[in-house]
């Protein structure tokens, strides 16, 4: 998978984009855990949504090889 | 019915959104433009910088647009996002809506800015005289 972090979210964990391997069967919510563990700062945010394939994603969703993941912080835009 | 979207670095221009719209048809033509605030509770802003994850913005943008034409009887919508670097008084949003009548224009507007604040994926990151936020990250 493909993993994108965006404000604030790629502050943290300190780059735009990389690659992660995937364990089998991953879920949203199975990779919300592991950066939150790896990254505690990010459970102090209001919120953190995650995108697959550029399409709000609920932490039951699954996560392909081929997907593209995107961390997104409480949004700001207008 | 027809829709305009679009996210530049380049500053946004009120008349391109509003002759999008324009239409002999209507009756009203509503404006939205968001400007760049001076403060913040009492903080002197000195920038804002935007930043957008762009191609899923501009589908979050579409769906906006695409709901607004299904729900309110409106002709037209057009809805500009800026990203980069802006100073006080700039311009990082503008939303236009063309409609046969004035209040189908003021809701489908409303709507539009108040569900793009909510749901496209920008980022603002405020600067200060003594250092920067992002904004609503944090409780």
């Amino acid at each position: 998978m493909k993993l994108l972090a965006f404000g604030i979210t790629r502050e943290i964990i300190g780059m735009s984009d990389s690659s992660r391997t995937l364990k089998t069967s991953m879920t949203v919510g199975d990779l919300r855990k592991e950066l939150c563990g790896e990254f505690p700062k990010l459970k102090e945010l209001n919120t953190l949504a995650i995108a697959v394939n550029e399409t709000y994603a609920t932490d039951d969703v699954e996560i392909n090889d081929a997907d593209v993941v995107a961390l997104i912080p409480p949004v700001s835009g207008g | 019915m027809k829709k305009n979207i679009e996210i530049s670095t380049n500053a946004l221009v009120i008349e391109t959104c509003r002759s999008f719209v324009h239409s002999g048809n209507n009756g009203a033509e509503c404006l939205f433009v968001g400007t760049v605030r001076d403060q913040t509770s009492g903080q002197s802003v000195v920038k804002l910088q935007f930043e957008a994850y762009e191609s899923m913005a501009i589908k979050e943008m579409e769906k906006i647009a695409d709901k607004a034409l299904r729900e309110f009887d409106i002709s037209a919508i057009c809805i500009h996002h800026r990203t980069g670097t802006l100073t006080v008084g700039e311009i990082p949003v503008i939303i236009a809506v063309g409609s046969p009548h004035r209040q189908a224009a003021f809701q489908a507007c409303q709507y539009a800015i108040d569900t793009l604040k909510e749901t496209v994926p920008i980022w603002k990151k405020e600067f200060f005289t003594d250092g920067s936020v992002w904004v609503s990250a944090h409780p």
